[in-house]
């Protein structure tokens, strides 16, 4: 592990690439993400910032023919092994997806989704972590009369701060947000933002982003995608002031394409 | 101009033939309706649930309580072997084979299996559990009615769940669930209604069944608790007191008639309900 001023190094990305069948979506990607700091993922659509971040909680494996090469190493192991337990995986490494996916079934319930798979029968222990996640989303107020309702009631902005508890309810080291705000009106933008700048004080983000200015306001450290390829990281600031790379300073300024 | 006239003139041919044809068809479709429903209440009565057939051209007809318990009873049966089966099945082949040549084969081959004649399925199950075991039997009869749900609850199961957007099942699998719990307590609970209302479509196709019935649980007079040995049901009731020179017998089977028809009527209104439910939120 190396520590630097700028954060400790809790994974690290490793000459990653991946195959979608003979498709290789990603070469060669080698970036650290640090412990309790925001990796932005930035660049233009279809450079492969969905593919990378799902590549954190082995999210391709649920299709066939999809393969990875290199490593990404998490507590010294390389969390692409063959013999890595997914299911631990997935509960230490969370996700929220672009959209809300509320399950059909009430709020409480859908928080409570990954505990109980964990065997928490208690219901007291179950009802306490319910409530500290949707009170850590910011979501406790606006639904505590209303647990036992249906969780499609709930507004976007709603549902994805419930998906964001139910996330942050399994006690995951790791979030990975993938546009998780673009389909978001700007408070609810704002809420989740706030959010995830309280949240980082306990548990790692790495977040996939078209926004450059929601990449600048939230993270710690922006990594530049380009068609399958890490172009640069470092620390936003450097990013958006500074950039070493002609197509980084393109993006960032908007004179791309 | 004459162009124009002529398009006209074969336009309102065309509306005119259409319009008459359809106004064909539901008329006779009411017509039948009309003369189930009369004819039916004509000859019901309450004793119809609860006395056993008289002998004929008395002047009480009876009743048809061994037919509807038969009916129950067969089809129940039908349905506790056919349902969990067709729902597994189903499940199989929308989640585990979703990548498999051969379970897309094994869908096609049950969208076959949907349109194979029942009196077909009727004479295959007499083969196999009436010949051989020395004779009509319900256990033969609830096994032709389970053939026959079987292929429609595997298809609809099937299909809604084919219908739930992968994104809800990856957001289980990201909580770290295993597949078997995603698909219980995600995906079934997410199609539920489209699967219930497959399973009422198709209790509701085996309740108008004769043909496989005939040739199988056949017909008795007896009321019995019981699936062994010839088992009454409404629809061979219908079949053979219509066909009897009795006045009495031949009103029991319009009574028959009415009550299969409200039945089914009945399940197929519930499962368009349950489906315009399901579609509005
Ligand atoms: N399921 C898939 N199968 C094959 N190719 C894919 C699949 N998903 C994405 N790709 C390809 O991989 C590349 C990267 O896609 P993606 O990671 O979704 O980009 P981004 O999230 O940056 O917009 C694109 O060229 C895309 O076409
Ligand atoms: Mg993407």
């Amino acid at each position: 592990m190396t520590t630097t001023d700028s954060g400790v190094e809790l994974m690290s990305v490793n000459n990653l690439s991946f195959f979608y069948g003979t498709n290789k979506a990603l070469s060669e990607v080698t970036m650290p993400i640090k412990k309790n700091r925001i990796t932005s993922l930035i660049g233009p659509s279809g450079c492969g910032k969905t593919t990378l971040l799902r590549c954190f909680n082995r999210m391709h494996d649920l299709y066939p023919r999809n393969h990875y090469e290199g490593e990404i190493v998490l507590d010294g192991v390389n969390i692409l092994d063959k013999s890595m337990d997914l299911i631990k995986l997935r509960g230490k490494i969370g996700m929220v997806f672009q959209k809300p996916t509320p399950f059909p079934m009430s709020i409480f319930d859908n928080v409570a989704y990954g505990l109980r798979l964990n065997d928490i029968g208690n219901s007291s222990v179950l009802a306490e972590k319910v409530e500290k996640a949707l009170r850590q989303a910011a979501l406790w107020d606006e639904v505590k009369d209303r647990l036992k309702q249906n969780a499609a009631g709930l507004s976007g902005g709603q549902q994805q701060r419930l998906s964001i508890a139910r996330t942050l309810a399994v006690d995951p080291e790791v979030i990975l947000l993938d546009e998780s705000t673009s389909a978001l009106d700007p408070v609810s933008t704002q809420k989740i933002e706030d959010l995830l700048l309280e949240l980082k004080k306990e548990v790692t983000i790495v977040a996939v982003t078209h926004n450059m200015q929601q990449a600048a306001r939230i993270s710690d450290f922006t990594a530049l995608m380009y068609i399958g390829k890490l172009v640069e990281y470092d620390e936003t600031e450097t990013i958006f002031a500074r950039p070493a790379n002609e197509i980084t300073e393109r993006y960032v300024t908007g004179r791309f394409g | 101009m004459k162009r124009i006239e002529k398009r006209k003139i074969t336009n309102l041919i065309a509306l005119s033939a259409s319009i008459l044809c359809a106004a064909l068809g539901l008329a006779l479709l009411f017509l039948i309706l009309y003369h189930v429903l009369v004819k039916g209440l004509e000859s019901f009565s309450l004793g119809l649930f609860t006395q056993d057939p008289a002998p004929p051209n008395r002047a009480e007809a009876g009743g048809l309580r061994s037919a509807f318990l038969g009916q129950g009873l067969l089809t129940t049966a039908a349905v506790l072997a056919g349902v969990p089966l067709g729902v597994l099945g189903g499940t199989f082949l929308a989640e585990y084979g979703r990548d498999s040549k051969f379970c897309r084969l094994l869908s096609q081959l049950c969208d076959m299996a949907v349109s194979i004649p029942s009196i077909v399925i009727g004479t295959f199950v007499y083969a196999m559990l009436v010949k051989p075991f020395g004779g009509f039997n319900g256990w033969a009869g609830a096994t032709a009615l389970a053939i026959i749900i079987l292929p429609v609850v595997i298809r609809t199961t099937e299909e809604m769940m084919t219908m739930i957007p992968w994104t809800l099942r990856e957001a289980a699998f990201a909580l770290g669930a295993p597949y078997h719990k995603v698909i219980t307590s995600v995906v079934w609970r997410a199609s539920i209604n489209g699967i219930f209302t497959g399973i009422l479509l198709a209790i509701a196709r085996v309740a108008g069944e004769t043909a496989p019935l005939l040739f199988t649980s056949f017909n008795s007079s007896f009321f019995r608790f019981n699936l062994s040995g010839s088992v009454p049901s409404l629809t061979v009731s219908i079949y053979q007191y219509a066909a009897s020179p009795y006045e009495s017998w031949i009103s029991l089977a319009w009574a028959a008639a009415f009550m299969v028809t409200i039945m089914v009527l009945f399940l197929n209104i519930l499962g368009r309900v349950l489906i315009k439910l399901r579609t509005r939120g």
